[in-house]
């Protein structure tokens, strides 16, 4: 098997010594010392690379080996093999002190790509500088030699990456003139055959004949990407490679950038007319450089545009087509951006290629590149944008969900575009429920991307709808797997998981209730409304076990962060409101796989808190829905975070300091449910289907039944009664082994704690129920006021107290 | 632009075992270190390289292994299948993902993904780039490297060996991690070329 083998050939190579390693160096510089170029060498020398490349510690070899290393690469009779294996293992010990290579020594134009794939890879910008400019000085020299220039232009555009300031103007500027020469003059006859001479070969040698479109047809105008033949001569090579640097060459600064001052200029010829007529009367070759290449490469891109909507005779080439056309798309955006005027030129052509894509499903990657073009010519191009717009984030998601490329690029192109949506941005934020369809399949590879794009999306409006889709992920998961099982023909490749029967699940979708359920779901736009989904849950409980559906069941709890996280920014008070609301409500309603519920529970009740600080009145104004909450606990539930959560908001939030409406009516309510569930919760014996009640629930639950006594204080002497029973029930005996001694010792300390704040109620209040100036800092340096002197003195007064008592 | 090619194995479930090996990696320039004069400087920056991909390979294989639960689809489906069926390459699992900034590169980067059988290619980029030129790309790079090096057959050429076939491949496909528009002709071309040059 390939892993067995690999991994011992691996360890093999690590396990090299130094000593070892020295003589194998040794014999290398003999072998290539004596030029030699047998199979002995290149054997070698492939053990060489795989010992320096299979560690990432960095090896010692020999000085002389390096050298001849060197020598060997820049070797005019040396075969190509053995110097591509010399200029490897050098790029594998980068960055390297010791390499004394540099472009002089290279013979060829084909070494030099070599050897400049080793400086390169230093590291150093020094370096850069110098390779861009021997490599751009060869080719200015050069202008003939077809061969030397295609090793040679991808070391330009490379360089030009990586170091935009280390090639000299005047070069740039004539590689530019010739980068347009190549683009649109490439011969339009095929290459021709090697002459293959001999006995039987005819005189009359076939002429080679014109290159042929993708459809094959004969070319109808000049050489691009998309022509095709049996062979290629050099100088269509030449266009291959220019068009494929070309994006990267005018981005960054082949020709010369536009001033500050120019754009100016440039923005007024936009809306004038002048510019139309004298961009298609501009005799070409008295173009500058810069506005030659533009030229060039603005016709190419019409032509690319064209020639895509043959159809292809091979399946690579319609792949191609799809390519071509994006790049063409880009191109001719920065075109347009570069210079304005040829806006009006490009326009026709793309609006003609947005009408053919909306109608073709398969090109839905190619519409993104359409509409950010027509986004970033926005005023010249807005109902074209709209009606992009309108297309991808209405039609494409539900469509075309199930690709993981397209949901990426989808998600980077609304990120990217957010500024420049304008009215389209409200478009976009009630198609949250299409865009969630990515995220439900490809949960994986798009959640980050989603947490980063939520807090656009998040919405005053439509802040309540969203989260109830997102705690429903995990059920959209399941229902679009059920719809491409519905909608997908029996012979092609399942999209879906088909290692998981779903039996009766599609049968049963055929009811109308489940139906509308089913749809209401899987809706492209926010409708506004809420629906019960619990029934629907039932129907795809035998979908709850699919991988995909537990991966997506595992994304949750960070977008539900990420979106609490957005919406605390700007959420009122009915919002906040409205969220605790939904929050108590779906805590018993959520899709059941497997951990989902407690992850969901577990980030819910931190969140909880927060919206309650936000907007405090809440706990009043919800005091029904909170009373009927805590009355539904108990039993299996109430070992729960949400019960925390809410009971400690109860404890903190529910009095007239926060709320003039709170009545001491509804804190005898709150109490006495309190009170019940506390008794239920403790005297429920443990067993294997109720897990023990976890301390914190008891506590809370008896700070707050203390908080609401010390608010009302004619409940004091029954909290009283019982924080006592409570204490005692910690101390007794029978309860030892079944809890731990930490926590009934936690259960014990706040019983004692409270019990004591309780005789002195005023000093209760006032800890338990602090006014709002509490958070300001002059309260705790007001010697007067300060929380800590005063609990000191409550705590000395009670020493004292029972010193006082007898026993 | 593409800032790195690599080559490495993958397992099908977490629980298999082994660990993730980089059979092959390759930068097309580099990330400007930070000018450290230390001689020990150059050491730590190709370590911190060689991690880097590691790191990538990583990642790589567990989005694989998470696609492939997603799908259904088991170990039963990695083994290889007799050396004459054509390796379905254009239904190979692919993906794409974004590395965060500083993890592990310094830059924000994007990896754009292929796994055929237990191998996986990758390609590390900027982040704005054509990505269907880079998918058609890693299929063409995968598609070359398993037919020459002929990886179905049990015991047959070793890709760790075989460095100079993966490099001849990437200077004509390749060039210095310039993705190229070829079609399918023309693709044919550089193919005889390179096993013309190769068979000496």
């Amino acid at each position: 098997m390939l892993a067995a083998g690999t991994e011992s050939l691996l360890r093999q190579a690590r396990e090299v010594g130094a000593v070892e390693l020295g003589r194998f160096c040794a014999r290398i510089s003999a072998l290539l010392q004596a030029e030699d170029w047998g199979p002995d060498t290149l054997d070698a020398l492939r053990r060489l690379f795989l010992i320096v490349a299979a560690t990432k510690y960095s090896r010692r070899l020999e000085p002389t080996c390096v050298a001849l290393l060197q020598t060997t690469l820049c070797s005019p009779r040396c075969p190509e093999r053995l110097q591509l294996l010399c200029a490897a293992v050098l790029r594998e010990m980068a960055p390297s002190n010791s390499l004394s290579l540099s472009c002089d020594h290279a013979q060829s134009s084909r070494q030099l790509g070599l050897v400049a794939s080793v400086l390169l890879a230093q590291g150093d910008p020094q370096q850069v500088r110098t390779v861009g400019q021997c490599v751009v000085k060869v080719l200015e020299s050069r202008q003939s030699e077809g061969p030397s220039l295609t090793h040679l232009l991808p070391v330009v555009s490379k360089v030009a990456s990586l170091a935009p300031d280390a090639l000299p103007e005047e070069q740039t500027k004539a590689l530019s003139k010739r980068l347009g020469d190549w683009l649109r003059y490439a011969s339009v006859q095929q290459g021709a055959a090697h002459a293959s001479g001999g006995f039987f070969s005819t005189p009359r040698a076939r002429q080679p004949g014109p290159v042929t479109e993708m459809d094959g047809s004969v070319a109808t105008d000049f050489f691009t990407v998309l022509s095709t033949g049996q062979r290629f001569t050099e100088d269509q090579r030449l266009n291959v490679q220019a068009f494929s640097m070309l994006r990267a060459w005018l981005l960054q600064g082949g020709p010369e950038r536009l001033g500050a001052t120019d754009a100016d200029d440039r923005s007024e010829l936009e809306g004038s007319t002048v510019s139309v007529l004298s961009a298609a009367s501009t005799a070409s070759h008295l173009l500058p450089p810069a506005e030659w290449l533009r030229e060039k490469a603005l016709e190419y891109c019409q032509r690319l545009l064209e020639q895509s909507g043959r159809r292809a005779l091979r399946k690579a080439d319609s792949d191609l087509q799809k390519a071509c056309l994006v790049e063409a798309v880009l191109v001719l955006d920065v075109l347009c951006r570069q210079d304005p005027s040829f806006l009006y030129r490009a326009l026709p052509s793309l609006r003609a290629l947005r009408t053919r894509l909306c109608g073709d499903p398969a090109c839905a990657r190619v519409l993104l590149p359409v509409a950010q073009f027509f986004l970033h010519h926005g005023e010249a191009a807005a109902v074209d944008a709209d009606a992009v717009c309108q297309h991808l984030f209405t039609r494409i998601p539900s469509e075309h969900f199930h690709s993981p490329m397209l949901g990426f690029e989808f998600v980077q192109f609304c990120r990217d575009h957010l500024l420049l949506f304008g009215s389209n941005l409200d478009l976009l934020r009630t198609s949250f429920p299409n865009l969630f369809k990515f995220l439900a399949w490809s949960s994986p590879a798009l959640t980050s991307e989603f947490v980063a794009l939520l807090p656009a999306l998040v919405d005053a409006g439509t802040a309540v709808e969203m989260l109830h889709l997102l705690l429903d992920l995990p059920s959209l998961t399941a229902a679009l797997e059920l719809q491409l099982r519905s909608l997908q023909a029996a012979s092609e490749r399942p999209l879906w998981d088909a290692s998981v029967r779903a039996p009766g699940c599609l049968e049963a979708l055929r009811d109308p209730q489940a139906q509308g359920l089913f749809q209401h779901l899987l809706r492209a736009k926010a409708s506004g409304t809420v629906e019960r989904l619990t029934p629907l849950h039932q129907l795809l409980q035998p979908l709850a076990s699919c991988a995909r559906v537990l991966q997506c069941a595992q994304a949750v709890p960070t977008l539900l962060r990420a979106f609490f996280a957005a919406v605390t920014q700007f959420a009122d008070g009915a919002l906040a409101s409205q969220l605790a609301l939904l929050l108590l409500e779906r805590s018993d309603s959520l899709f059941p796989v497997e951990g989902y519920e407690a992850d969901v529970h577990r980030v819910l009740s931190s969140q909880f808190p927060g919206l309650c600080r936000l907007h405090p009145p809440l706990v009043v104004e919800r005091a029904k829905e909170l009373l009927e909450f805590v009355g539904s606990l108990g039993g299996p539930r109430s070992t729960g975070h949400m019960l925390t959560s809410v009971v400690w908001a109860i404890g903190e939030y529910l009095s007239v300091s926060w709320d003039r409406r709170c009545t001491a009516e509804q804190i005898n309510r709150f109490f006495e449910a309190l009170e019940a569930l506390l008794f239920e919760v403790t005297q429920s014996r443990p067993s294997a289907t109720l897990p023990k009640c976890p301390p914190q629930v008891i506590t809370v639950l008896m700070t707050t039944l203390t908080k609401l006594a010390s608010r009302s204080q004619d409940l004091i002497p029954r909290v009283s009664l019982l924080l006592s029973k409570m204490r005692t029930l910690a101390q007794s005996p029978a309860v030892g082994p079944v809890h731990g001694e930490d926590d009934l010792g936690a259960v014990r300390t706040r019983a004692t704690e409270l019990l004591n704040l309780l005789k002195m109620p005023s000093v209760a209040q006032f800890v338990l129920t602090p006014s709002m100036e509490v958070s300001q800092p002059r309260y705790h340096r007001d010697c007067n006021t300060a929380l800590p002197l005063a609990l000191d003195m409550v705590s000395r007064l009670l020493e004292r107290e029972a010193g006082l008592l007898p026993g | 632009m593409v800032h790195a090619f690599l080559i490495h194995t993958l397992r099908a479930a977490k629980a298999e075992e082994g660990l993730c090996r980089v059979l092959y990696s390759c930068f097309f320039g580099a990330e400007n270190s930070p000018n450290d004069p230390q001689p020990h400087g150059a050491e730590r920056d190709r370590l911190l390289r060689k991690e880097q991909i590691l790191a990538v390979a990583r990642q790589v294989e567990s989005m694989f292994q998470l696609q492939q639960q997603a799908c259904g689809r088991h170990a039963v489906d990695l083994q290889p299948q007799s050396s004459d069926d054509p390796v379905a390459l254009h239904e190979a699992p692919c993906g794409v993902f974004r590395l965060a900034p500083g993890d592990p590169f310094q830059e924000p980067r994007i990896v754009v993904w292929l796994g055929v059988l237990s191998i996986g290619f990758a390609l590390v980029l900027d982040t704005h780039e054509n990505l269907l030129l880079v998918e058609s790309t890693l299929r063409l790079l995968a598609r070359l490297l398993l037919d020459h090096l002929r990886l179905l057959v049990p015991g047959g050429a070793n890709l760790l060996l075989r460095a100079d076939l993966v490099e001849g491949i990437l200077t004509r496909f390749l060039p210095h991690g310039q993705l190229l528009f070829l079609n399918d002709q023309f693709v044919q071309g550089l193919e005889k070329e390179f096993s013309a040059a190769w068979s000496h």
